[in-house]
C-alpha cells in the first residue's frame, strides 16, 4: 500500500502552492529602496579589438548614475575558473583571463563591453545607445577543428593557441587500446556531433547587489543553484570581500539545468556597483540576453570506435572529442568533457580497454559549461550510438548485443577510473522489454506502413555518475572546491524542525522530499519539518545543487545531522524516563523504554532541551541543534534502459515519437511522484536535444538561433505520454539512504534512443542511413533519406 | 521600447487623420509590432490602435456570397465565425497560439506580409479583395514580395473579402521553433479554376503556383501533382531547411491540400 507520508510516499510538492499561485519570491521580485538598474551594452561582433569607448554623451543623459567600462575594474579580479585540467603531457590547461567587462578585445557576441547604471531601465537603455564603441573586427573563430590549425586566428592573443588542453584518459592505456583495435575481429566507428544547446530556464538570470555602508556588508541576490559557491568565488577571487562581509541569497529560482551553477560577470558587477554607486543595483536578463550570455551546453564533435572480438564481446573503445569551451572558461567548463565524460565511457559494459582523448577548444562563442547531465549525456550518446551501429553491422539484435556485454558483478572497477557499487542492468532491461511491448512492434510497424509512415524502435542503456565525490579525489582531479554537502537541523522548543541545507532547490522539490526523510527518521508529521535553503546567512557552507547530488549528498548530510539530534534527544529522554540510554527507542515520535510502557513524547523532549529544568546539565548542553558535513566515499551510479518508438513521415522527414518507455534504477526512492516528474522533465529535454534544439552560429560568430523564433524548445505536443518505471532498485551501498539521484537521467538516456529509433525506421525502408546528427529536424531526416 | 503617443479612434476617418502625423503607425493586435518595439527596432511617434473601430470588426456575408472580414478582426473570431468558408476558418484556427489568435488581426497580418504567415496564402489562394480606406485591391496585385505590399503610407485595411470556393484546404508544415509556416499551401477550387498559393517558401513572399493550378483545374486530384516540381533556387534557405527541401514540401503539401479539400 502506498504510504501517505515519510520515505516512499508521493507527498504533494508543498512548494508548488506558492509557485502556482504567484506567491513565490524570485530574485526579480526583490526590489530595494533606492534601487538603480543596470543595462549592459553587449558586443554584437564576435571578435574584434576595441579601439575606443566614448561614454561622454551617454554620461549626461537623463537618469544616468554612472557608466562603467573595464577601466573601472583595475585591481579587481576576473571571473575565476573552478576546475583545472592537466593535459596528457602533465601540463596545466591554458587559462585565459576573464574580465567582468571586455578588456581590449571582444570575444563573443553578447560579451558585455560597458554597463550603464541609471534610475530606470529605460534610461539605462537609452544611454547605452549613446555610447560609441569602435571595434576593429577580426576574423571569428567558430569551427573547432579550424581553430586548432596552425596559423588560426587566436581568441586570446596571450595564449599559445586556441587549445585549452589536450587530455588523454587513461594515457597509460593508450598503447594497449591501439593493440586491441589491431587484434579486433570487427571495428565499428562513428563520427557524430553532440549539438550545442541553450539551457533556457523559464526564469532568466537576475542579480541585485546591495551594500550597507554602515556595516560595510555586501549582499547579492541572485538566480543561483549554489549561493555558497558564488560567495566563495566572488568574494575571494573577484571582489576581495571576506565571506563574513558578503551574503549571497538565491531565493526561489525558476529552473537552472546547470546554467545557473556558474559565477557570472553580472553578479560581480551588481555587487561591485552597489558599493561604487552606494545604491542597490539590479539586473534582469531579457530572453534575448539569456541566449547570448547564459553558458551554453554540450557542443562536442566526436569520433568513437568500438572493437569487438569474434564472439561480439567488446574489447576496446577509443574516442577523440573536440569540446567547445567558447570564448572564456566558465566556472566548471574544463571538467565537463573530461572527468564527467571520460569516466563514463564504459557505460553499462565490461569493455576492458578504453582510451578517451579530448581537445578543448576556445572559439568566439558564448562560454560552454554543464547542462543537465554535463558530460554524461555526451558519453552515453556516442557509446549507445556506436553499440547500435555495431549491432546493425553484425546483424545481431541490439538488445542481445548489449546484454551480452553487460557488467553483472558489483562492485565493478571500470578501466576509466571509477567503481560502480551496485546495479542490475539485466533487471532494468527486463523491465523495459515488458513496458515496451517489443513483441507487438512488428504489428505496430505494419500498421504505420499502411498509413504511409515508417516506424522505428530504438533502445539504449545509460549509466550516470551522481554526487561527484569524494573531495580529496576531486581535488586531485583539478577541482578547486570540495564536493561535500552540509545540513544544520534546528529543533524548536515545541518539536518542529528547521533543516538548513547547503544544497539548493530550483524545481527539484527538496522542500517536500527532504522533509519526508527527517519526518520518517523521527516518526513525526512531515509538516513539522521546514526546509530552508539558498541564503548563506542562515545555511552552513554547502556546495549547492547540480549533478543529481542533492539527495545523495545533501540528503546524507541531513541524515547525519538528524542522527546526531536523535542521539542527543535519546539522552534527554533517558533522563526524563530515568532509564538507561541504551534502552531508549524512538518510534512514531515517542521515546520509550524497551520492554516497558514508559514513554515520553518527542515534544516533551524538545521542550526539555530548551526549558532545561529537569535536565542533566552536568552531562549535556541545553538546546537541540546539530550540523553535519557529509563527504561521500564515491559517486552513485543510477542506470537504466530506455526505448523509443518513432514514426517518420517519408514525404516530409518529420519524426513523431509514438511511445517512450524508461526503466530506471535510482536505488531507494524518497518520493516516487517527484522522481517521475524529474524523469519526465529530463526526457523532455533529451527529446528536445534529439529532435528540436539547435544552437547554431554562422561563420562570423553570429548566433543564428538567438530567439524562440529559431530555437525550438520541446512543447507538450512534441512529446508522447511517457511510460516511466523505477521499480528496479539496487540501493547505493555507501550512503545512508541507499539513494542514487534521478535529476539528469532522463536527459542522459533519451537522445540515443530517439536517434536509434529513427535510424531503425529509415533502414526498414531500405535506406542506407547509419547516422543523422541531432537535432533530427524534418529537413535533416528528409535530406538523409534523399541523398 | 521608445516613448510614443497613443490614440484609439472610433472611426476609420479619425484613424486616417491620426495616421497623418509624421511617423505615426497603425496598431492592430500588436503581435508583430509590439515585439518589434520592445527590441527597439522601430520608433514610431504615435501608435493608432484600430481596435476601437466598430466598422472594422467582425465577419459577415456579402451580397455576392463572399465572406467579409473586418480589418481589425482577430484570428479567434475568424476561426469561430467564418464557418461558411471552412478552410479559411481552419487557417485562422492554426495561427500561433490562443493568445496570438485573440489579439492578432487579419489586417495586421496582411499589412505585415511576413513571408511565412498564413493569411497571405489564404487571401492569394482565394483571390480575395483587400479593401482599404481609399480603394479595393485584388490579392494578385496586393502582395509584392517579403514584407512588401501595395499599401501606401497610412493606408488602412478596413475589410478583406473572400469569395467562397467549392472546395479548399490549407496545409501548413510548421517551422519547429516559430511554428509559422515552413511551407504552407492554400488550394481553392472555384467554378472557373483552381488557385494554389504558397507561403513560407519563396524569397519573394507568397506566390501562386501556376503550373499546379493549370493541372488541377483540369484534374482536381492529388495524383495530378505527381511529376510537377518547383525549383528551390529562389526559395528561402535557412536553419530549418534548404530551398530544395522547401521546394519539395510545396509539392507534398499541395498534394495533401488537394486530398483534404472540402
Ligand atoms: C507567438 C506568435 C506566433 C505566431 N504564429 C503565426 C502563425 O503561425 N501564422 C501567422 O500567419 N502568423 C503568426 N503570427 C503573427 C500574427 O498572426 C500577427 O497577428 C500578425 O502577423 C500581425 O497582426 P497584428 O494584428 O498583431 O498586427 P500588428 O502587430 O499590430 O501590426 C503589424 C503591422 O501591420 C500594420 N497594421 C496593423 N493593422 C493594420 C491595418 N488594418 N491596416 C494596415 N496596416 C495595419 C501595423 O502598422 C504594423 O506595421 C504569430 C505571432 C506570434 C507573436
Amino acid at each position: 500500500m502506498p504510504k501517505d507520508g515519510g520515505i516512499g510516499a508521493s507527498s504533494k510538492r508543498r512548494e508548488d502552492v506558492r509557485f502556482l499561485t504567484g506567491a513565490g519570491n524570485y530574485t526579480d521580485d526583490i526590489n530595494m529602496h533606492g534601487q538603480a538598474y543596470v543595462h549592459f551594452l553587449r558586443s554584437d561582433i564576435a571578435h574584434g579589438t576595441i579601439t575606443n569607448i566614448d561614454t561622454s554623451a551617454a554620461a549626461g543623459m537623463p537618469g544616468v548614475v554612472r557608466i562603467f567600462t573595464s577601466s573601472d575594474f583595475e585591481g579587481v579580479g576576473g571571473i575565476p575558473c573552478g576546475w583545472q585540467v592537466t593535459d596528457k603531457h602533465g601540463q596545466p590547461m591554458q587559462e585565459p583571463a576573464h574580465p567582468i567587462l571586455a578588456q581590449g578585445k571582444v570575444r563573443h557576441v553578447g560579451e558585455p563591453i560597458a554597463a550603464v547604471v541609471a534610475d530606470s531601465l529605460a534610461e539605462a537603455r537609452d544611454a547605452a545607445e549613446a555610447i560609441v564603441v569602435d571595434i576593429d573586427e577580426l576574423p571569428a573563430v567558430v569551427d573547432m577543428k579550424a581553430a586548432l590549425q596552425d596559423g588560426a586566428t587566436k581568441v586570446h592573443d596571450d595564449l599559445d593557441n586556441n587549445l585549452c588542453y589536450d587530455w588523454g584518459f587513461v594515457e597509460e592505456n593508450k598503447d594497449a587500446v591501439n593493440k586491441a583495435f589491431e587484434d579486433a575481429a570487427h571495428v565499428t566507428s562513428l563520427e557524430l556531433v553532440n549539438n550545442r544547446l541553450v539551457a533556457n530556464p523559464m526564469e532568466p538570470r537576475v542579480a541585485v547587489g546591495d551594500y550597507a555602508r554602515g556595516t560595510d556588508e555586501s549582499t547579492l541576490y541572485t538566480t543561483s543553484q549554489n549561493p555558497h559557491v558564488i560567495r566563495l568565488l566572488m568574494g575571494a577571487f573577484v571582489l576581495g570581500i571576506p565571506e563574513h562581509k558578503l551574503r549571497v541569497v538565491a531565493p526561489d529560482v525558476g529552473g537552472g539545468f546547470g546554467t545557473k551553477i556558474f559565477h557570472y560577470q553580472e553578479e560581480a558587477f551588481c555587487t561591485f556597483a552597489a558599493k561604487a554607486c552606494n545604491r542597490p543595483v539590479k539586473w534582469t536578463s531579457s530572453r534575448t540576453e539569456a541566449f547570448i550570455s547564459d553558458a551554453h551546453g554540450r557542443d562536442h564533435v566526436t569520433k568513437i570506435e568500438l572493437a569487438l572480438d569474434a564472439d561480439n564481446n567488446f574489447t576496446a573503445i577509443r574516442t577523440e572529442t573536440h569540446a567547445n569551451m567558447g570564448a572564456y572558461l566558465s566556472t566548471f567548463a574544463p571538467s565537463v568533457p573530461t572527468w564527467l565524460h571520460g569516466t563514463l565511457m564504459a557505460g553499462n559494459y565490461k569493455t576492458p580497454l578504453i582510451y578517451v582523448n579530448v581537445k578543448a577548444v576556445f572559439t568566439n562563442t558564448v562560454p560552454v559549461d554543464a547542462y543537465r547531465g554535463a558530460g554524461r549525456p555526451e558519453a552515453t550518446f556516442q557509446l549507445e550510438r556506436v553499440v547500435d551501429k555495431a549491432a546493425r553491422e553484425l546483424g545481431v539484435d541490439p538488445i542481445a548485443l548489449r546484454r551480452q556485454n553487460f557488467i553483472t558483478e558489483f562492485p565493478y572497477a571500470t578501466p576509466v577510473a571509477v567503481e560502480y557499487d551496485t546495479g542490475d542492468y539485466h533487471g532494468t532491461m527486463d523491465k523495459l522489454e515488458e513496458m515496451g511491448d517489443f513483441e507487438g512492434f512488428a504489428a505496430r510497424r505494419a500498421e504505420s506502413e499502411k498509413n504511409g509512415k515508417l516506424r522505428g524502435l530504438g533502445v539504449n542503456c545509460y549509466i550516470e555518475a551522481c554526487g561527484i565525490a569524494p573531495s580529496n579525489l576531486v581535488g586531485q582531479l583539478g577541482a578547486r572546491a570540495g564536493l561535500y554537502e552540509s545540513a544544520t537541523v534546528r529543533v524548536n522548543a515545541t518539536g518542529g524542525l528547521v533543516v538548513m541545507t547547503g544544497s539548493h532547490s530550483h524545481g527539484q522539490g527538496h522542500e517536500t522530499s527532504f522533509a519526508q526523510v527527517v519526518a520518517e527518521m523521527i516518526g513525526i508529521d512531515e509538516n513539522m519539518v521546514e526546509i530552508v535553503h539558498g541564503d548563506t546567512a542562515n545555511t552552513p557552507m554547502g556546495m549547492g545543487t547540480y549533478g543529481s547530488r542533492s539527495i545523495a549528498v545533501g540528503g546524507s548530510a541531513m541524515v547525519r545531522a538528524t542522527e546526531k539530534i536523535i542521539n542527543k534527544a535519546k539522552k534527554i529522554a533517558s533522563h526524563l524516563l530515568e532509564a538507561s540510554e541504551a534502552d531508549i527507542e524512538l518510534k512514531d515520535g515517542a521515546f520509550s523504554v524497551a520492554g516497558t510502557d514508559k514513554s515520553v513524547a518527542w515534544g516533551d523532549v524538545t521542550l526539555a532541551a530548551y526549558v532545561p529544568h529537569n535536565y542533566p546539565l552536568e552531562d549535556i548542553e541545553p538546546g537541540l541543534e546539530e550540523t553535519a558535513f557529509y563527504d561521500p566515499s564515491n559517486f552513485t551510479y543510477p542506470s537504466g534502459a530506455y526505448a523509443c518508438e518513432v514514426e517518420v513521415d517519408p514525404d516530409t522527414g518529420k519524426v513523431t515519437i509514438e511511445r517512450f518507455a524508461a526503466a530506471d534504477d535510482f536505488g531507494n526512492i524518497i518520493n516516487p511522484m517527484i522522481v517521475t516528474g524529474q524523469v519526465h522533465g529530463g526526457l523532455a529535454q533529451g527529446i528536445g536535444q534529439a529532435l528540436l534544439e539547435n544552437c547554431a552560429y554562422d561563420e562570423n560568430g553570429q548566433l543564428l538561433s538567438a530567439s524562440y523564433m529559431d530555437y525550438a524548445m520541446p512543447r507538450a505536443d512534441d512529446l508522447p505520454m511517457f511510460d516511466v518505471d523505477h521499480s528496479s532498485q539496487t540501493p547505493c551501498t555507501h550512503n545512508p539512504l541507499g539513494v542514487k539521484g534521478c535529476g539528469e537521467a532522463g536527459a542522459i538516456g533519451s537522445p540515443p534512443a530517439v536517434v536509434n529509433a529513427v535510424v531503425d525506421a529509415l533502414q526498414s525502408a531500405g535506406k542506407d542511413v547509419t547516422h543523422i546528427d541531432m537535432p533530427l529536424s524534418p529537413d535533416r531526416v528528409w535530406a538523409a533519406m534523399n541523398c | 521600447m521608445y516613448n510614443f503617443d497613443f490614440e484609439k479612434p472610433g472611426s476609420v476617418a479619425d484613424a486616417v487623420a491620426a495616421l497623418g502625423a509624421e511617423d505615426a503607425q497603425a496598431l492592430g493586435g500588436g503581435q508583430t509590432l509590439i515585439p518589434t518595439l520592445k527590441q527597439r527596432l522601430a520608433q514610431p511617434s504615435k501608435l493608432v490602435s484600430l481596435k476601437g473601430i466598430a466598422e472594422m470588426q467582425g465577419v459577415c456575408t456579402g451580397d455576392d456570397g463572399a465572406i467579409c472580414i473586418g480589418g481589425a478582426t482577430n484570428h479567434a473570431t475568424v476561426a469561430a465565425e467564418a464557418g461558411a468558408y471552412p478552410a479559411l476558418a481552419a487557417t485562422a484556427a492554426h495561427i500561433g497560439d490562443p493568445a496570438v489568435r485573440n489579439r492578432g488581426t487579419i489586417g495586421g497580418s496582411l499589412a505585415n506580409n511576413d513571408p511565412s504567415a498564413c493569411y497571405p496564402a489564404a487571401a492569394l489562394g482565394s483571390g480575395a479583395t483587400i479593401v482599404t480606406n481609399t480603394r479595393e485591391i485584388a490579392a494578385d496585385d496586393y502582395f509584392q514580395g517579403m514584407f512588401t505590399t501595395a499599401l501606401d503610407e497610412g493606408e488602412i485595411i478596413t475589410e478583406v473579402r473572400f469569395p467562397v470556393p467549392e472546395k479548399a484546404n490549407y496545409q501548413k508544415f510548421v517551422q519547429p521553433a516559430s511554428r509559422f509556416a515552413l511551407v504552407g499551401v492554400f488550394v481553392a477550387k472555384y467554378a472557373d479554376g483552381v488557385r494554389v498559393a504558397i507561403t513560407g517558401a519563396s524569397n519573394d513572399g507568397v506566390f501562386r503556383w501556376a503550373e499546379a493550378e493549370a493541372t488541377l483545374s483540369s484534374n482536381f486530384s492529388p495524383d495530378a501533382i505527381d511529376g510537377l516540381s518547383l525549383s528551390g533556387d529562389d526559395m528561402i534557405s535557412d536553419l530549418h531547411g534548404t530551398g530544395d527541401y522547401r521546394a519539395h514540401l510545396c509539392g507534398v503539401m499541395t498534394k495533401r491540400a488537394v486530398a483534404a479539400a472540402a
